[in-house]
């Protein structure tokens, strides 16, 4: 199977986007490789430079609206639970627009994952701060510097009840792509931060190249251990930057019940039995 | 009896939190079990504690849709409700009280020594009272232990030993003739559009609580596991219409429920479905007024909302059911016709109608309506041609295909295209749909005609004020005319509807007179206009008073 489309790609020359495409085409080829269906794999975006990879995927997809991705994974999950859906979003995306979404589907532990494209930066809208712009930022909306703290994603989700919680780098594509793989076979809600380039409002290699580097030792059942790695950096002050599988338990998964449908035959009884019960 | 033909009314009240909607309810389905035909209208501030409720019961040999403005029995629970309602009271009605809260003419009924001696819950006061009513109206005790039993799951033995105390207490009267004809069920508005969508195949029900539209969600919650439905109570509106749109991709059939400040937050979604052509059904119960209005009362103000609702153009079927027999048939029609046309729908209902409890006569069939899927094998493509502009359906996880939906402008693939014929094209294909449902929509009847079918004037309505017109027009001789689908405008069937009109009044519960607007663009004239817009539902003697006045 192909998995590439013949759309054109229009992602600017070096954006982190082909990165994170390229992990994921290469984890969806492994897993069916391992006896999976191509199929069975729905990729929901929003709005933004990341969305388009709707459109570059040859496989399922529901090209969103800014912020829902999340929402409309969710809907996927709860109709069809054979289907693994994989929700890209922006860091605008999941942080802002659709903040109460992405962390309801933590706090049901929804079957899905979800991968933010976190550029820090608003690509297709010509470069104004995020929710995890650094302070200081200087966008096209704040030429003075972003006065506002960043939200430091990972601490929000460990807080908002996320069972898979993890971090990755478009420069480090083969750890990504071991990140992506576990991400996609956690059992519930798992959740990724890529630090992603924007090589043209935010290219922030310099900055990440010296800071980065990979868990090792770290226990990802442990919950304040995960916490405390979450916030050694805080995505504005210097600090090392950790990557890799921050948090990992299970937990049950979407507490809201299946849709499995009955017979109309049968519906038509308990109908019929109802309306009895209401003379 | 005053008429020849039973009409019965009998309003109960007391404070918010004594359980006088059901204690409302129970009298509904006490008349219902003597052959009557009910109409419940229950009113109450948006308070959890403190305030006054009353229900009106209206009971007569066929079914009525409004109340009276007097009552033939009074229940008072509180001093309040002979306060407030001493204008209903004529000076045959019969007044009964608790006579330990209460000072009035009439039957009083020591409730709390009953309660207190039969060693029963305080909630079974309002049983005492209706005891009272049962023997004051004639109803026999046989029925009161048969509707207790259905009617009341929870201490039925303390329920029944008050409402005996009471029934005792209480002078014989027969204001009730029992018709010996069949007991019909008794459903709110809200039940006929929750049993509507289940009987058309819904598969999951996502909503956020808002008054009025709670009571679709409550009801199928509470069935959810009888029914094999999934029923969702998601963070916001925002999410439930997404998610409701995952769902539909995913092939499943699924209803969203809220009212106007919901579908507020809807839109962006509701505008999503119909770019990605997407199919959803979505009940928008009215209440008055802009933002957060009065939640707990009634209007007709959201019409030209609910038509103009999203940005760009696309779709939309539209439909204001009259009463609780449509509701549940125009429940289960725009599920189908949202999945054959693949775009969404919108149930326009209000408070008076979800609310409303009515003796319920059984929905008709609706045409069948399949949506159109994908045969064969070969390659996909999700919006590539087919007949009257529907592209046929798959969904993913089938083998071979890949199933792309998209928010954006797409092409056949569903890929995202700026390119401007297949932005034209797309837009015809859209426009194409909606002369398709128009077509459709020719075998269902979207113009309902009441009344003298060859008067001359008319009264011209929509949604819950159906029945009121109708009982208004038997009363002076007119004809009712009443769009149901609002969207696409039923232009045939209304012009043979209106044929020989020469007067049309327009009867709404709003300020702006939507529906003349929206008959005025289409070449209708109104020439005069009732409104309400105090969040009550017409009396009677009211809007014939009215009526009166322009004919
Ligand atoms: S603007 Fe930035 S994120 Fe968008 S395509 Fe260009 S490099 Fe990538």
């Amino acid at each position: 199977m192909a998995w590439i489309t013949g759309a054109q790609n229009t992602w600017c020359p070096g954006c982190g986007n082909f990165a994170i495409q390229h992990a994921l085409k290469a984890v969806l080829e492994d897993l069916v490789a391992g006896g999976m269906r191509p199929e069975e794999f729905v990729l929901v975006s929003g709005i933004g430079c990341h969305a388009k990879i709707a459109d570059y995927m040859a496989m399922n997809s529901f090209y969103s609206i800014h912020g829902r991705g999340a929402a409309v994974a969710g809907g996927i999950a709860l109709a069809n639970p054979d289907l693994r859906v994989i929700s890209c979003a922006g860091d605008g995306d999941a942080y802002a627009e659709g903040l109460d979404h992405l962390i309801f589907a933590a706090k049901r532990n929804t079957e899905m994952t979800a991968v933010v494209h976190d550029n820090r930066v608003y690509g297709l809208t010509t470069g104004q701060y995020t929710p995890t712009s650094y302070e200081g930022f200087r966008g096209r909306s704040t030429p003075e510097g972003v006065r506002e703290r960043p939200i430091n994603p990972l601490e929000l989700m460990l807080a908002s009840g996320a069972t898979f919680v993890a971090r990755a780098y478009t420069r480090k594509i083969d750890h990504l792509k071991t990140v992506l793989k576990a991400a996609i076979l956690h059992r519930g809600f798992s959740f990724i931060d890529v630090l992603q380039i924007c090589a043209t409002y935010n290219n922030l290699t310099d900055y990440y190249a010296p800071r980065v580097y990979e868990v090792e030792g770290h226990d990802a059942g442990d919950f304040d251990a995960a916490m405390r790695l979450a916030r050694e950096w805080d995505y504005s002050a210097d600090a090392p930057i950790a990557l890799g599988v921050i948090y990992d338990s299970d937990a049950p998964s979407d507490p809201w019940p299946r849709m499995n449908g009955g017979g109309a035959e049968e519906r038509a009884e308990e109908i019929r039995r109802i309306l009895l019960e209401k003379t | 009896m005053r008429w020849t033909m039973q009409d019965f009314s009998v309003l109960i009240g007391g404070k918010a939190g004594e359980g006088i909607n059901i204690a409302g309810s129970v009298i509904a389905r006490l008349l219902s079990a003597c052959g009557l035909c009910v109409y419940m209208y229950y009113d109450y501030p948006s308070l959890i504690k403190g305030g006054n409720n009353f229900a009106v019961i209206r009971a007569a040999d066929d079914q009525t849709f409004c109340t009276r403005e007097t009552v033939d029995v009074l229940l008072a629970l509180n001093q309040e409700t002979i306060r407030l309602h001493a204008g209903m009271v004529r000076e045959d009605t019969a007044v009964i009280y608790d006579s330990g809260v209460v000072k009035a003419g009439g039957t009083g009924l020591t409730l709390d020594a009953f309660v207190k001696e039969e060693e029963a819950p305080a909630i079974t006061r309002s049983a005492g009272i209706i005891g009272g009513f049962c023997r004051t109206a004639g109803i026999p005790w046989a029925t009161v232990e048969a509707v207790f039993a259905r009617a009341i799951p929870r201490e039925l033995d303390a329920n029944l030993r008050v409402a005996r105390r009471g029934y005792d207490a209480s002078p014989p009267g027969s204001w009730i003739r029992v018709n010996g004809r069949e007991a019909l069920p008794v459903l709110t508005g809200n039940e006929g559009i929750a049993f509507g969508l289940v009987e058309a195949g819904l598969e999951g029900y996502i909503s956020y609580p808002m008054t009025p539209s709670s009571s679709i969600l409550h009801t199928l919650a509470s069935y959810a596991g009888r029914f094999g439905i999934s029923v969702v109570h998601p963070e916001n509106e925002t999410g439930a219409m997404l998610m409701a749109l995952g769902a539909a991709y995913a092939g499943r059939r699924v209803a969203v429920g809220t009212s106007g400040g919901g579908f507020c937050l809807m839109t962006e979604g509701f505008s999503l479905a119909g770019m990605a052509e997407l199919p959803v059904a979505v009940v928008l119960a009215q209440r008055p007024g802009p933002s957060t209005g009065v939640p707990t009362y009634s209007a007709q103000g959201d019409l030209l909302f609910a038509l103009f609702a999203g940005q760009g153009e696309f779709p939309r079927i539209v439909a204001a059911p009259g009463s609780v027999e449509e509701a549940w048939y125009w429940a289960g029609a725009l599920m189908d016709l949202s999945w054959r046309f693949q775009t969404p729908a919108i149930l326009l209902t209000d408070k008076n109608l979800g609310e409303g409890l009515f003796s319920f006569a059984g929905a008709p069939p609706r045409p069948p309506l399949a949506p159109v899927l994908r045969e064969g094998d070969g390659k996909y493509g999700r919006y590539q041609d087919g007949p009257g502009g529907i592209s046929p359906l798959a969904f993913p996880g089938e083998s071979g295909i890949t199933v792309k939906v998209n928010s954006y402008a797409h092409d056949a693939d569903g890929i995202t295209t700026e390119e401007a014929t297949t932005i034209a094209a797309m837009a015809e294909k859209r426009r194409e749909k909606e002369r398709a449902a128009a077509k459709a929509l020719a075998a269902y009847p979207c113009v309902e005609v009441a009344g003298d079918r060859t008067a001359a004037t008319a009264l011209l309505c929509w949604g819950s004020v159906a029945g009121v017109c109708a009982e208004v027009a038997g009363r002076l001789g007119l004809r009712v005319v009443r769009p149901v689908v609002l969207s696409p405008f039923p232009e045939e069937q209304l012009a043979s509807a209106l044929l020989g009109v020469g007067r049309l009044i327009a009867v709404e519960e709003n300020i702006d007179g939507q529906l003349s607007r929206l008959v005025g663009c289409h070449g209708i004239r109104v020439d005069e206009r009732i409104g309400k817009y105090d969040g009550r539902p017409f009396f009677l003697e009211d809007l014939e008073r009215r009526v009166g006045e322009v004919i």
